[in-house]
């Protein structure tokens, strides 16, 4: 899995590529978190365009970045999930906390 | 129970064997020609059973995981997951969504959920102290359609 982050003025977009499963959501978490607590961006983007699988694991990477951005003073949203990654989103109601684009 | 073929695949439940668990599942998948979505859902359920083995069944130590893989009559998939572990000692509870013992690891509980949704039939059995098995079983649309 890769993680690739750019910024622009406050806005930024973390792209991320490959399977997200529990062995790799650690690395994600922790490069995110990174980012998140030395950037402080107003707003973060987790792009899932590029994502070949994801189980429930990474239903614990958005909402545990959602609230590290919330303490961080920030907001945070998902993009580009396919459809079979919503329906794992959806199972989670994680759209009543994060905003899905 | 009727079975066609079957495979059988044991690994240390270490994580990274997680996604060889999903590989081999998809590999075996291949001679039933499962559409894109039919191949998502199981793959993804053998995630969720196979990383609750991982994290919960052995608590920091290591032991061994069981995945079978079957093709029964009329295109259903039966699969089972198997430890030896610590066991659960209150399945009912575990079967809740977002319940999660494992909330310092960003577990969010939904694992059950997740392969309730997923599969056709869902199954948990567990002894305290003697391990879990999960079933699941799916059928796959008929060929053509």
């Amino acid at each position: 899995m890769k993680v690739d982050i750019k910024n622009d003025n406050g806005r930024a977009v973390a792209m991320i590529s490959g399977e997200i499963d529990h062995h790799n959501a650690r690395s994600a978490r922790t490069e995110l978190d990174h980012y998140i607590v030395t950037a402080q961006p107003r707003e973060l983007a987790i792009d899932l365009g590029g994502i070949t699988f994801m189980d429930s694991s990474g239903i614990g990477l958005i909402m545990g970045r959602s609230k590290l951005m919330k303490e961080c003073g920030g907001r945070l949203e998902v993009r580009n999930a396919q459809p079979y990654i919503k329906r794992v989103l959806k199972l989670a109601g994680i759209e009543r906390i994060v905003k899905i684009t | 129970m009727d079975v066609l073929n079957s495979i059988k695949f044991t690994m240390p439940s270490l994580s990274v064997n997680e996604s060889a668990a999903r590989a081999v599942v998809s590999s075996f998948l291949i001679q039933c020609d499962p559409t894109v979505e039919e191949l998502s859902d199981i793959r993804t359920a053998v995630s969720e059973a196979v990383t609750n083995a991982v994290v919960h069944a052995y608590r920091g130590t290591v032991g061994m995981i069981e995945l079978t893989v079957r093709l029964l009559k009329d295109r259903e998939i039966y699969i089972r997951v198997k430890d030896k572990g610590c066991g659960i000692p209150d399945v009912k509870a575990a079967m809740v969504p977002l319940y999660t013992t494992a909330p310092e690891e960003e577990r969010s509980g939904l694992g059950f959920s997740v392969m309730d949704s997923f599969m056709d039939r869902l199954s948990v059995r567990s002894v305290p102290g003697k391990g879990t098995t999960v079933i699941m079983r799916k059928r796959l649309t008929p060929h053509g359609n």
